[in-house]
């Protein structure tokens, strides 16, 4: 399908990481769904880094693709590298996003973020 | 298995069609407006076509005008009925809220203009109360415009009683029937139509080629300036070979009509009684009232674009009513229409059967939409939310 590069389809078709992990040390969401977009980041991590990484997305090819590759680019980094990620690499490592697909690396970057901020606040209330 | 389950999109022209449009793009290539044989010949089987559509719909040869296409049809009947309406000072429309984008968005055009549009109700199996076009007909109303059949959940409206509201009303009715003509018997003066659209890639004709019937004695504006052609009421060379494809496709397709209703219907049923075996999912639209190749169906949980593409790898091509498929950031205005809210529009999946549809192809899409939709269901946030009571099933 022309719409969308080979990437975007490979990771579609094929995402990485799929799926939640139980006893996750944070949890984040990012869209609603209304707008059709919904995901769902797991992270264990283990020292600040990032041992593991799950999602669930609801939403269109896209969406799924930016999920599982915005989990690929982050999984074994450390956690502030990991907040580093913008919506524009995880278009980037999937060969371009349609213009008015943009929205869903947005919203992966958007879910790793809000997992961080959880995890952080987590770790700020523990004893 | 490579299945077309888009004919509602467009269909493919039937061998006849592609026949005659390449035997008349060889031997009558001239132009109709010319005098010497070879361009009167042209016009001659020009008005042969306008003879057989006209036949076809019970309308005369003079009341129809050869267009691209069902959207422009839309827009010269629009523009006409509101001209003649403000000649009168009546700048008051009624439609549905279903419509076509054709319709909808010449409505908004007009609007802008300064005429008031009334937007019916479309309630929650997508068919119109007669009784509410006539109540909502007032002093100043210059048109009434309901579709013949809904493009998306393929319900069938009561054009006829329609049509006798506004006849007794004095309102001139146009019905967009690009889904239903070739598919559903029009008899313009039984189901008293003053204007109605067609296209001819909807009916295994070419595409790119349309017409629109006008009844005797309603002015017609042009959206078209230039030559003669169609009475002067829209310029252009015509398009001989697709006009004619058109009409050999829809004269095929009426004379087939009845064997491919009971074919289409009978798979069509089959294929929603499989598919409400889905938990959790609903058809869309009228069980009964709809066009015998149309299935809808809405599946909670899921987005109907990764549906689709999933179906598509499994050779099935097939549509959306997801914001994500119409490229907006809204579900089909169709099903919000029929009172589906947001959640459950993006997650919906729309069939339409063409009539070589077989039975076992029928079992290929029941089972290939039932893996796809757990697939989805299995990867996705929502569905998670619901299944644990996080979040409550609407469907
Ligand atoms: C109900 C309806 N009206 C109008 C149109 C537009 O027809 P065309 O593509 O020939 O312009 C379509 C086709 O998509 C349609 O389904």
């Amino acid at each position: 399908m022309a719409l969308y590069s080979e990437k975007v389809m490979q990771h579609f078709l094929h995402p990485q990481n799929i799926g939640i992990i139980e006893d996750a040390d944070a949890v984040g969401e990012a869209g609603n769904a209304k707008c059709g977009d919904i995901m769902r980041m797991y992270l264990k991590i283990d020292d600040d880094v990032i041992t593991d990484v799950k999602f669930e997305t609801f939403g269109c090819a896209s969406a799924i693709a930016s999920s599982s590759m915005a989990t690929e680019l982050i999984k074994g980094k450390p956690v502030a590298e990991a907040a580093e990620l913008t919506n524009k690499a995880v278009a980037e490592a999937l060969d371009g996003l349609p213009a008015h697909k943009m929205h869903c690396s947005v919203l992966a970057e958007e879910a790793i973020r809000d997992a961080l901020e959880n995890y952080n606040k987590n770790k700020e209330n523990k004893p | 298995m490579n299945i077309y389950a888009d004919n509602a999109a467009t269909t493919k022209m039937s061998d006849a069609a592609a026949e005659i449009m390449t035997q008349y793009n060889k031997e009558y290539y001239g132009n109709a407006s010319s005098l010497y044989t070879l361009g009167q010949k042209a016009k001659e089987k020009l008005e042969e076509a306008r003879c057989i559509i006209a036949g076809i719909i019970n309308a005369e040869p003079s009341e129809i005008i050869f267009t691209s296409g069902g959207s422009e049809s839309d827009n010269q009947a629009l523009l006409s009925a509101s001209e003649n309406g403000k000649k009168n000072g009546k700048m008051h429309i009624i439609s549905s809220a279903f419509e076509h984008h054709a319709i909808l968005h010449t409505l908004k055009k007009l609007e802008k203009n300064g005429f008031e549009v009334t937007l019916l109700p479309v309630h929650e199996n997508g068919i119109i109360h007669p009784d509410e076009i006539d109540a909502a007909i007032r002093e100043d109303t210059c048109l009434v415009t309901i579709m013949t059949a809904n493009n998306e959940i393929g319900t069938i409206q009561p054009i006829k009683e329609i049509g006798e509201i506004c006849k007794n009303r004095g309102v001139p009715f146009h019905t967009d029937a690009v889904q239903a003509i070739g598919h559903q018997l029009i008899d313009v003066k039984e189901q008293n139509i003053d204007m109605l659209s067609a296209s001819a890639h909807k009916f295994h004709g070419p595409k790119g080629v349309g017409f629109l019937y006008v009844k005797k004695g309603i002015r017609i504006s042009n959206l078209i300036e230039g030559g003669a052609q169609e009475r002067g009421k829209r310029a252009g060379t015509e398009n001989l070979p697709g006009i004619m494809a058109m009409a050999v496709a829809l004269k095929e397709s009426a004379d087939n009509m009845e064997t491919a209703n009971a074919h289409k219907s009978e798979i069509r049923d089959y294929i929603i009684k499989g598919l409400s075996e889905i938990p959790h999912s609903a058809l869309n639209g009228d069980a009964r009232m709809r066009l015998s190749g149309n299935v809808n169906f809405s599946f909670e949980g899921i987005e109907g674009e990764s549906l689709l593409i999933l179906l598509d790898m499994k050779g099935i091509s097939c549509s959306s009513g997801s914001a994500c498929t119409s490229g907006s950031l809204d579900p089909s205005h169709v099903l919000l229409a029929i009172g589906r809210i947001h959640d459950v529009a993006h997650g919906s999946l729309r069939l339409s059967l063409g009539e070589e549809i077989t039975l076992e192809e029928a079992d290929y899409i029941i089972s290939a939409v039932k893996e796809v939709v757990e697939y989805l269901r299995g990867i996705s946030p929502v569905w998670r939310d619901l299944v644990s009571g996080k979040r409550e099933f609407i469907l």
